[in-house]
Protein backbone atom coordinates (compact mmCIF):
# COMPACT_ATOMS: atom_id res chain seq x y z
CA UNK A 1 0.00 0.00 0.00
CA UNK A 2 1.63 3.27 -1.51
CA UNK A 3 -0.87 6.44 -0.01
CA UNK A 4 -0.31 8.96 2.34
CA UNK A 5 -3.43 9.24 3.86
CA UNK A 6 -6.48 6.75 3.89
CA UNK A 7 -9.54 8.90 2.69
CA UNK A 8 -12.14 6.46 0.99
CA UNK A 9 -11.89 3.01 0.17
CA UNK A 10 -12.41 3.98 -3.44
CA UNK A 11 -8.95 4.68 -3.81
CA UNK A 12 -7.68 1.41 -2.76
CA UNK A 13 -7.08 -1.52 -5.24
CA UNK A 14 -7.65 -4.83 -4.76
CA UNK A 15 -3.81 -5.00 -3.83
CA UNK A 16 -4.24 -2.16 -1.59
CA UNK A 17 -6.89 -4.08 -0.35
CA UNK A 18 -5.32 -7.10 0.37
CA UNK A 19 -2.30 -5.52 2.14
CA UNK A 20 -4.12 -4.19 4.68
CA UNK A 21 -6.16 -7.56 5.54
CA UNK A 22 -3.02 -9.51 5.22
CA UNK A 23 -1.08 -7.26 7.87
CA UNK A 24 -4.41 -7.74 9.91
CA UNK A 25 -4.36 -11.16 9.89
CA UNK A 26 -0.83 -11.63 10.87
CA UNK A 27 -0.71 -8.83 13.55
CA UNK A 28 -4.41 -10.67 15.09
CA UNK A 29 -2.35 -13.82 14.66
CA UNK A 30 0.39 -12.69 17.00
CA UNK A 31 -0.14 -9.21 18.36
CA UNK A 32 2.79 -9.22 20.93
CA UNK A 33 5.23 -9.22 17.95
CA UNK A 34 3.94 -5.64 16.91
CA UNK A 35 3.81 -4.46 20.65
CA UNK A 36 7.08 -2.31 20.64
CA UNK A 37 6.18 -1.07 16.44
CA UNK A 38 5.47 2.48 16.68
CA UNK A 39 6.90 3.35 19.80
CA UNK A 40 7.64 7.34 20.65
CA UNK A 41 4.67 7.62 17.77
CA UNK A 42 1.88 10.12 18.60
CA UNK A 43 -1.43 9.67 16.87
CA UNK A 44 -3.86 13.16 16.78
CA UNK A 45 -7.59 11.94 17.33
CA UNK A 46 -9.60 15.15 15.76
CA UNK A 47 -13.08 14.59 16.33
CA UNK A 48 -15.55 16.97 15.64
CA UNK A 49 -18.66 15.01 16.06
CA UNK A 50 -19.18 12.10 18.54
CA UNK A 51 -18.17 8.83 17.91
CA UNK A 52 -16.83 6.95 20.99
CA UNK A 53 -16.77 3.50 19.87
CA UNK A 54 -14.54 4.67 16.30
CA UNK A 55 -12.55 7.03 18.74
CA UNK A 56 -11.74 4.35 21.29
CA UNK A 57 -11.04 1.56 18.87
CA UNK A 58 -8.39 3.79 16.93
CA UNK A 59 -6.55 4.67 20.69
CA UNK A 60 -6.25 1.24 21.60
CA UNK A 61 -4.99 0.16 18.43
CA UNK A 62 -2.52 3.15 18.52
CA UNK A 63 -1.16 2.08 21.98
CA UNK A 64 -1.29 -1.82 20.96
CA UNK A 65 1.62 -0.86 18.16
CA UNK A 66 3.49 0.96 21.62
CA UNK A 67 2.53 4.31 20.71
CA UNK A 68 0.05 7.15 22.24
CA UNK A 69 -2.69 9.71 21.41
CA UNK A 70 -3.34 12.90 22.17
CA UNK A 71 -7.08 14.09 21.60
CA UNK A 72 -8.37 17.34 20.31
CA UNK A 73 -11.07 16.74 23.43
CA UNK A 74 -14.99 17.87 22.09
CA UNK A 75 -15.80 20.70 19.66
CA UNK A 76 -17.11 22.69 22.68
CA UNK A 77 -14.05 23.06 24.11
CA UNK A 78 -11.45 23.69 21.48
CA UNK A 79 -10.59 26.70 18.90
CA UNK A 80 -13.44 25.12 16.28
CA UNK A 81 -15.68 26.77 18.31
CA UNK A 82 -14.06 30.16 18.29
CA UNK A 83 -14.85 29.67 14.34
CA UNK A 84 -10.95 28.36 13.77
CA UNK A 85 -11.62 26.94 9.95
CA UNK A 86 -10.78 22.93 9.62
CA UNK A 87 -8.08 23.67 7.06
CA UNK A 88 -6.28 25.82 10.45
CA UNK A 89 -7.21 22.93 13.06
CA UNK A 90 -5.34 20.41 10.87
CA UNK A 91 -2.07 22.56 10.50
CA UNK A 92 -1.56 23.15 13.60
CA UNK A 93 -2.13 19.51 15.34
CA UNK A 94 0.07 18.14 12.54
CA UNK A 95 2.83 19.32 13.96
CA UNK A 96 1.71 17.73 17.61
CA UNK A 97 1.74 14.60 15.97
CA UNK A 98 2.63 11.40 13.62
CA UNK A 99 -0.71 11.01 12.17
CA UNK A 100 -4.02 12.10 12.51
CA UNK A 101 -7.56 10.45 12.69
CA UNK A 102 -10.70 12.89 11.69
CA UNK A 103 -14.01 12.30 12.24
CA UNK A 104 -16.28 15.26 10.66
CA UNK A 105 -19.87 16.52 9.86
CA UNK A 106 -18.94 17.65 6.71
CA UNK A 107 -18.65 15.84 3.09
CA UNK A 108 -14.89 15.77 1.85
CA UNK A 109 -13.30 17.30 5.14
CA UNK A 110 -10.87 14.33 4.75
CA UNK A 111 -10.06 15.22 1.33
CA UNK A 112 -9.57 18.95 1.67
CA UNK A 113 -7.49 18.17 5.11
CA UNK A 114 -5.26 15.69 3.43
CA UNK A 115 -4.56 18.81 0.97
CA UNK A 116 -2.95 20.78 3.67
CA UNK A 117 -0.96 18.24 5.76
CA UNK A 118 1.84 16.41 5.30
CA UNK A 119 1.35 13.46 8.10
CA UNK A 120 -0.67 10.44 7.35
CA UNK A 121 -4.38 10.99 8.13
CA UNK A 122 -7.05 8.48 8.15
CA UNK A 123 -10.85 9.47 7.49
CA UNK A 124 -12.69 8.14 10.43
CA UNK A 125 -15.99 9.08 8.89
CA UNK A 126 -16.96 12.62 6.61
CA UNK A 127 -20.69 13.07 7.39
CA UNK A 128 -22.35 11.12 5.24
CA UNK A 129 -19.22 10.59 2.74
CA UNK A 130 -16.94 7.46 3.33
CA UNK A 131 -15.54 5.75 6.59
CA UNK A 132 -12.88 3.75 5.04
CA UNK A 133 -11.35 1.68 8.49
CA UNK A 134 -15.44 0.41 9.39
CA UNK A 135 -15.21 -1.05 5.34
CA UNK A 136 -11.82 -2.30 6.32
CA UNK A 137 -13.19 -4.18 9.41
CA UNK A 138 -15.92 -5.01 7.54
CA UNK A 139 -14.06 -6.92 4.57
CA UNK A 140 -11.51 -8.26 7.03
CA UNK A 141 -14.21 -10.14 8.66
CA UNK A 142 -16.06 -10.91 5.35
CA UNK A 143 -12.99 -12.80 4.13
CA UNK A 144 -12.53 -14.74 7.43
CA UNK A 145 -15.71 -16.28 7.88
CA UNK A 146 -16.73 -16.75 3.81
CA UNK A 147 -13.68 -15.80 1.56
CA UNK A 148 -14.00 -12.87 -0.89
CA UNK A 149 -14.20 -14.50 -4.21
CA UNK A 150 -17.06 -16.58 -5.11
CA UNK A 151 -18.83 -14.59 -2.58
CA UNK A 152 -23.03 -13.71 -2.59
CA UNK A 153 -23.67 -11.09 0.00
CA UNK A 154 -27.21 -9.49 0.74
CA UNK A 155 -26.78 -5.56 2.21
CA UNK A 156 -29.85 -4.70 3.71
CA UNK A 157 -31.61 -2.17 5.71
CA UNK A 158 -31.11 1.37 5.47
CA UNK A 159 -29.06 1.91 2.14
CA UNK A 160 -30.13 5.58 1.35
CA UNK A 161 -28.05 6.90 4.49
CA UNK A 162 -25.80 4.27 5.30
CA UNK A 163 -22.34 5.69 4.52
CA UNK A 164 -21.23 2.22 5.80
CA UNK A 165 -22.98 0.49 3.48
CA UNK A 166 -21.76 2.57 0.03
CA UNK A 167 -18.10 2.11 1.18
CA UNK A 168 -18.48 -1.38 1.80
CA UNK A 169 -20.46 -2.00 -1.07
CA UNK A 170 -17.41 -0.03 -3.49
CA UNK A 171 -15.21 -2.30 -2.21
CA UNK A 172 -16.99 -5.68 -2.87
CA UNK A 173 -16.43 -4.65 -6.24
CA UNK A 174 -12.52 -5.24 -6.62
CA UNK A 175 -13.56 -9.17 -6.12
CA UNK A 176 -15.70 -11.16 -7.30
CA UNK A 177 -18.63 -10.65 -5.08
CA UNK A 178 -22.87 -10.88 -6.41
CA UNK A 179 -24.39 -8.09 -4.41
CA UNK A 180 -27.91 -7.98 -3.51
CA UNK A 181 -29.46 -4.54 -2.25
CA UNK A 182 -32.56 -5.57 0.31
CA UNK A 183 -34.50 -2.64 1.43
CA UNK A 184 -37.98 -0.80 1.62
CA UNK A 185 -38.20 1.27 -1.89
CA UNK A 186 -37.71 5.16 0.11
CA UNK A 187 -34.63 3.52 1.50
CA UNK A 188 -32.92 2.67 -1.41
CA UNK A 189 -29.39 3.30 -2.81
CA UNK A 190 -28.63 6.61 -3.80
CA UNK A 191 -28.85 6.80 -7.54
CA UNK A 192 -25.35 8.31 -7.65
CA UNK A 193 -24.09 4.85 -5.66
CA UNK A 194 -25.82 2.64 -8.02
CA UNK A 195 -24.39 4.51 -11.12
CA UNK A 196 -20.82 4.10 -9.37
CA UNK A 197 -21.40 0.47 -8.61
CA UNK A 198 -22.47 -0.47 -12.15
CA UNK A 199 -19.09 1.54 -13.55
CA UNK A 200 -17.03 -0.10 -11.32
CA UNK A 201 -18.55 -3.52 -11.43
CA UNK A 202 -19.84 -3.75 -15.31
CA UNK A 203 -23.11 -3.91 -13.43
CA UNK A 204 -23.13 -7.78 -13.60
CA UNK A 205 -22.55 -8.22 -9.83
CA UNK A 206 -25.89 -5.32 -8.55
CA UNK A 207 -28.95 -6.38 -7.75
CA UNK A 208 -31.69 -4.43 -5.84
CA UNK A 209 -34.76 -6.15 -4.21
CA UNK A 210 -37.31 -4.88 -1.86
CA UNK A 211 -37.41 -8.79 0.00
CA UNK A 212 -35.15 -10.40 1.69
CA UNK A 213 -36.92 -13.95 1.24
CA UNK A 214 -36.41 -13.47 -2.93
CA UNK A 215 -32.50 -14.11 -1.85
CA UNK A 216 -31.85 -15.33 0.83
CA UNK A 217 -31.49 -18.94 0.42
CA UNK A 218 -28.41 -18.04 -2.14
CA UNK A 219 -26.43 -15.43 0.70
CA UNK A 220 -23.20 -16.33 2.13
CA UNK A 221 -23.00 -13.33 4.05
CA UNK A 222 -25.91 -11.53 5.31
CA UNK A 223 -24.90 -7.35 6.10
CA UNK A 224 -27.65 -5.89 8.60
CA UNK A 225 -27.93 -1.99 8.92
CA UNK A 226 -30.74 -0.45 10.79
CA UNK A 227 -33.61 1.70 9.92
CA UNK A 228 -33.84 4.96 11.68
CA UNK A 229 -37.00 5.85 12.88
CA UNK A 230 -36.54 9.64 12.14
CA UNK A 231 -36.15 8.16 8.14
CA UNK A 232 -40.65 7.95 8.78
CA UNK A 233 -43.05 10.33 8.92
CA UNK A 234 -44.88 8.51 11.60
CA UNK A 235 -44.30 5.65 13.86
CA UNK A 236 -46.86 3.47 12.74
CA UNK A 237 -45.17 3.88 8.88
CA UNK A 238 -41.84 3.23 10.72
CA UNK A 239 -43.39 -0.11 12.66
CA UNK A 240 -44.54 -1.52 9.28
CA UNK A 241 -41.40 -1.30 7.09
CA UNK A 242 -38.73 -1.78 9.72
CA UNK A 243 -40.61 -4.99 10.76
CA UNK A 244 -40.12 -6.35 7.00
CA UNK A 245 -36.14 -6.37 7.81
CA UNK A 246 -35.47 -7.87 11.22
CA UNK A 247 -34.09 -10.99 11.65
CA UNK A 248 -35.45 -13.88 14.17
CA UNK A 249 -34.74 -17.44 14.47
CA UNK A 250 -38.03 -18.00 11.73
CA UNK A 251 -36.55 -15.51 9.15
CA UNK A 252 -33.83 -17.99 9.12
CA UNK A 253 -35.40 -21.24 8.52
CA UNK A 254 -34.87 -20.35 4.52
CA UNK A 255 -31.40 -19.27 5.01
CA UNK A 256 -27.92 -21.76 4.35
CA UNK A 257 -26.31 -23.14 7.16
CA UNK A 258 -23.04 -20.75 6.54
CA UNK A 259 -24.67 -17.96 6.56
CA UNK A 260 -22.69 -15.43 8.35
CA UNK A 261 -25.05 -12.37 9.54
CA UNK A 262 -23.00 -9.21 10.22
CA UNK A 263 -24.09 -5.88 11.72
CA UNK A 264 -21.84 -2.23 12.71
CA UNK A 265 -23.25 -1.77 15.65
CA UNK A 266 -25.14 -0.66 17.91
CA UNK A 267 -28.84 -2.33 16.93
CA UNK A 268 -31.58 -1.99 18.25
CA UNK A 269 -33.79 -4.71 17.02
CA UNK A 270 -32.73 -5.19 13.52
CA UNK A 271 -30.98 -9.03 14.87
CA UNK A 272 -33.23 -10.71 17.78
CA UNK A 273 -30.92 -11.70 20.79
CA UNK A 274 -31.75 -15.63 19.88
CA UNK A 275 -29.40 -15.31 17.30
CA UNK A 276 -26.48 -14.20 18.77
CA UNK A 277 -25.83 -17.50 20.35
CA UNK A 278 -26.14 -18.89 16.66
CA UNK A 279 -22.95 -19.84 14.78
CA UNK A 280 -24.19 -17.32 12.36
CA UNK A 281 -23.93 -14.40 14.34
CA UNK A 282 -20.57 -12.17 13.60
CA UNK A 283 -20.99 -8.95 14.46
CA UNK A 284 -18.87 -9.45 17.64
CA UNK A 285 -16.27 -10.79 15.98
CA UNK A 286 -16.84 -7.52 13.40
CA UNK A 287 -16.37 -4.83 16.43
CA UNK A 288 -13.34 -6.65 17.78
CA UNK A 289 -11.75 -7.04 14.44
CA UNK A 290 -11.51 -2.84 13.96
CA UNK A 291 -8.56 -3.32 16.59
CA UNK A 292 -6.36 -5.07 14.01
CA UNK A 293 -7.26 -3.83 11.18
CA UNK A 294 -7.04 -0.26 12.61
CA UNK A 295 -3.43 -1.24 13.59
CA UNK A 296 -2.74 -2.72 10.48
CA UNK A 297 -3.68 0.69 8.49
CA UNK A 298 -1.42 2.60 10.93
CA UNK A 299 1.44 0.42 10.63
CA UNK A 300 1.52 0.43 7.19
CA UNK A 301 0.97 4.55 6.94
CA UNK A 302 3.35 5.04 9.64
CA UNK A 303 6.18 2.80 8.23
CA UNK A 304 9.15 4.91 6.97
CA UNK A 305 9.71 5.19 2.97
CA UNK A 306 12.32 2.71 3.23
CA UNK A 307 9.71 -0.23 4.09
CA UNK A 308 7.12 1.68 2.07
CA UNK A 309 9.91 1.43 -1.57
CA UNK A 310 10.46 -2.41 -0.20
CA UNK A 311 6.95 -3.22 -0.64
CA UNK A 312 6.41 -0.81 -3.94
CA UNK A 313 9.20 -3.25 -5.25
CA UNK A 314 7.89 -6.20 -4.18
CA UNK A 315 4.62 -5.31 -6.03
CA UNK A 316 6.75 -4.40 -9.38
CA UNK A 317 7.99 -7.60 -9.44
CA UNK B 1 -10.12 20.83 -38.40
CA UNK B 2 -13.10 21.38 -40.80
CA UNK B 3 -13.80 25.18 -40.79
CA UNK B 4 -17.89 24.93 -40.65
CA UNK B 5 -18.78 28.44 -40.17
CA UNK B 6 -20.55 30.15 -43.07
CA UNK B 7 -20.01 33.60 -44.69
CA UNK B 8 -23.87 34.33 -44.24
CA UNK B 9 -23.84 33.76 -40.52
CA UNK B 10 -20.68 35.29 -40.46
CA UNK B 11 -22.73 38.83 -42.04
CA UNK B 12 -25.27 38.19 -40.32
CA UNK B 13 -23.98 38.54 -36.65
CA UNK B 14 -21.12 41.40 -38.14
CA UNK B 15 -24.61 43.39 -38.33
CA UNK B 16 -25.73 43.08 -34.82
CA UNK B 17 -22.67 43.35 -32.90
CA UNK B 18 -19.82 45.75 -33.74
CA UNK B 19 -16.81 44.34 -34.99
CA UNK B 20 -13.74 44.23 -32.14
CA UNK B 21 -10.22 45.54 -33.12
CA UNK B 22 -8.38 42.66 -30.89
CA UNK B 23 -9.40 40.37 -28.67
CA UNK B 24 -11.83 37.39 -28.76
CA UNK B 25 -15.01 36.40 -30.27
CA UNK B 26 -17.08 33.87 -28.97
CA UNK B 27 -19.41 32.42 -31.10
CA UNK B 28 -22.11 30.11 -31.52
CA UNK B 29 -23.61 30.26 -27.55
CA UNK B 30 -26.79 28.43 -27.51
CA UNK B 31 -28.79 31.22 -27.09
CA UNK B 32 -29.91 32.89 -23.93
CA UNK B 33 -26.48 31.78 -22.10
CA UNK B 34 -24.17 34.66 -23.15
CA UNK B 35 -24.20 36.24 -19.92
CA UNK B 36 -23.67 32.79 -18.10
CA UNK B 37 -20.41 32.83 -20.09
CA UNK B 38 -19.39 36.17 -18.81
CA UNK B 39 -20.13 34.72 -15.41
CA UNK B 40 -17.74 31.57 -16.22
CA UNK B 41 -15.08 33.24 -17.27
CA UNK B 42 -15.39 35.77 -14.36
CA UNK B 43 -15.99 39.12 -16.73
CA UNK B 44 -17.96 41.45 -15.25
CA UNK B 45 -17.01 44.74 -16.65
CA UNK B 46 -15.06 45.61 -13.60
CA UNK B 47 -11.86 45.67 -15.29
CA UNK B 48 -12.79 48.02 -17.81
CA UNK B 49 -12.96 45.65 -20.92
CA UNK B 50 -15.00 46.62 -23.97
CA UNK B 51 -17.53 43.59 -24.18
CA UNK B 52 -20.33 43.65 -26.72
CA UNK B 53 -23.15 40.43 -26.51
CA UNK B 54 -25.23 39.62 -28.73
CA UNK B 55 -28.45 37.25 -27.85
CA UNK B 56 -30.91 34.96 -29.87
CA UNK B 57 -29.72 36.28 -32.83
CA UNK B 58 -30.27 34.12 -35.65
CA UNK B 59 -27.97 31.19 -37.20
CA UNK B 60 -27.81 28.42 -39.29
CA UNK B 61 -25.86 25.48 -36.98
CA UNK B 62 -28.14 26.80 -33.95
CA UNK B 63 -31.53 28.24 -34.08
CA UNK B 64 -30.78 31.01 -32.17
CA UNK B 65 -27.17 31.70 -30.68
CA UNK B 66 -25.40 34.36 -28.43
CA UNK B 67 -21.98 36.00 -29.57
CA UNK B 68 -19.94 37.64 -27.26
CA UNK B 69 -16.87 39.64 -27.62
CA UNK B 70 -14.10 40.91 -26.01
CA UNK B 71 -11.99 43.47 -26.93
CA UNK B 72 -8.35 43.61 -25.71
CA UNK B 73 -8.32 40.21 -23.91
CA UNK B 74 -7.28 37.12 -25.75
CA UNK B 75 -8.65 34.08 -23.45
CA UNK B 76 -6.54 30.96 -23.51
CA UNK B 77 -7.75 27.56 -24.25
CA UNK B 78 -7.31 26.79 -20.40
CA UNK B 79 -10.03 29.88 -19.99
CA UNK B 80 -12.76 28.50 -22.31
CA UNK B 81 -12.45 24.82 -22.10
CA UNK B 82 -14.62 25.32 -19.11
CA UNK B 83 -17.37 26.93 -21.19
CA UNK B 84 -17.80 23.30 -22.59
CA UNK B 85 -20.21 22.88 -19.65
CA UNK B 86 -22.31 25.33 -20.96
CA UNK B 87 -21.59 26.26 -24.25
CA UNK B 88 -20.38 23.21 -26.05
CA UNK B 89 -20.68 24.67 -29.78
CA UNK B 90 -19.33 27.99 -28.54
CA UNK B 91 -16.32 28.48 -31.13
CA UNK B 92 -13.71 30.78 -30.07
CA UNK B 93 -11.88 33.30 -32.51
CA UNK B 94 -9.17 35.22 -31.74
CA UNK B 95 -8.72 38.84 -32.97
CA UNK B 96 -5.87 40.68 -34.10
CA UNK B 97 -6.40 44.20 -36.03
CA UNK B 98 -9.41 42.78 -36.94
CA UNK B 99 -7.92 39.41 -38.64
CA UNK B 100 -8.77 36.19 -36.54
CA UNK B 101 -5.64 34.64 -36.42
CA UNK B 102 -6.92 31.70 -34.64
CA UNK B 103 -9.94 29.99 -34.05
CA UNK B 104 -10.95 26.79 -32.45
CA UNK B 105 -13.52 24.77 -30.58
CA UNK B 106 -14.03 24.26 -26.98
CA UNK B 107 -13.01 21.08 -25.77
CA UNK B 108 -14.66 19.47 -22.14
CA UNK B 109 -11.32 20.01 -19.50
CA UNK B 110 -11.01 16.71 -17.30
CA UNK B 111 -11.35 18.75 -13.98
CA UNK B 112 -12.72 22.56 -13.37
CA UNK B 113 -11.91 24.34 -10.07
CA UNK B 114 -12.95 27.35 -8.58
CA UNK B 115 -15.24 28.45 -11.17
CA UNK B 116 -18.92 26.04 -10.05
CA UNK B 117 -19.97 26.54 -6.24
CA UNK B 118 -21.19 22.89 -4.98
CA UNK B 119 -24.86 22.23 -4.69
CA UNK B 120 -24.42 19.97 -1.19
CA UNK B 121 -25.06 22.25 1.81
CA UNK B 122 -23.21 19.30 3.45
CA UNK B 123 -19.94 19.77 1.28
CA UNK B 124 -16.60 20.84 2.78
CA UNK B 125 -16.02 23.59 -0.24
CA UNK B 126 -19.46 25.41 0.89
CA UNK B 127 -18.79 25.96 4.70
CA UNK B 128 -16.13 28.85 4.76
CA UNK B 129 -12.97 27.01 4.66
CA UNK B 130 -10.33 28.17 2.34
CA UNK B 131 -10.42 25.86 -0.45
CA UNK B 132 -11.44 26.26 -3.93
CA UNK B 133 -14.44 23.84 -5.63
CA UNK B 134 -13.10 20.82 -7.78
CA UNK B 135 -15.74 19.11 -9.87
CA UNK B 136 -14.37 16.11 -12.12
CA UNK B 137 -15.56 16.67 -15.74
CA UNK B 138 -17.88 13.40 -16.63
CA UNK B 139 -19.58 12.48 -19.95
CA UNK B 140 -22.81 13.81 -19.15
CA UNK B 141 -22.42 16.03 -16.07
CA UNK B 142 -19.93 17.28 -13.13
CA UNK B 143 -18.79 15.68 -10.04
CA UNK B 144 -17.57 17.56 -6.73
CA UNK B 145 -14.01 16.05 -6.07
CA UNK B 146 -15.09 16.48 -2.24
CA UNK B 147 -18.24 15.24 -1.59
CA UNK B 148 -18.88 13.31 -4.99
CA UNK B 149 -22.43 14.52 -5.56
CA UNK B 150 -22.91 14.90 -9.23
CA UNK B 151 -24.79 17.39 -11.28
CA UNK B 152 -26.16 17.04 -14.89
CA UNK B 153 -29.08 19.62 -15.61
CA UNK B 154 -28.35 23.25 -14.50
CA UNK B 155 -24.72 23.20 -14.38
CA UNK B 156 -24.96 27.15 -14.93
CA UNK B 157 -27.05 27.51 -11.90
CA UNK B 158 -23.89 26.45 -9.87
CA UNK B 159 -21.79 29.25 -11.47
CA UNK B 160 -19.88 31.13 -8.58
CA UNK B 161 -20.44 34.71 -9.03
ZN1 LIG C 1 -19.26 19.01 -2.90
Amino acid sequence: MRHDHLITSKQLTREDIETILDRAAEIDADPSAVADRHTNTLLGLLFFEPSTRTKMSFETAMKRLGGDVVDMGSVESSSVKKGETLADTVRVIEGYTDALVLRHPKQGSATMASEFVDVPLVNAGDGAGHHPSQTMLDLYTIRENAGLDDLTIGIMGDLKYGRTVHSLAHALTNFDVQQHFISPESLRLPREVVYDLHQEDGGAGIREHESLEEVLASLDVLYVTRIQRERFPDEQEYQKVAGEYQIGSETLEAAGDDLTIMHPLPRVDEIAPEIDETDHAAYFEQAHNGVPVRMALLDLLLSDDEAADRRGGEADE
Amino acid sequence: MSDDHDHHDGDEHELRVSKIRSGTVIDHVRGGQALNVLAILGIDGSEGEEVSVGMNVPSDRLARKDIVKVEGRELSQDEVDVLSLIAPDATINIVRDYEVIEKHRVEPPEIVEGVLSCPNAGCITTSGEPVDSRFEVLEDGVRCDYCGTIVRDEIAALIDT
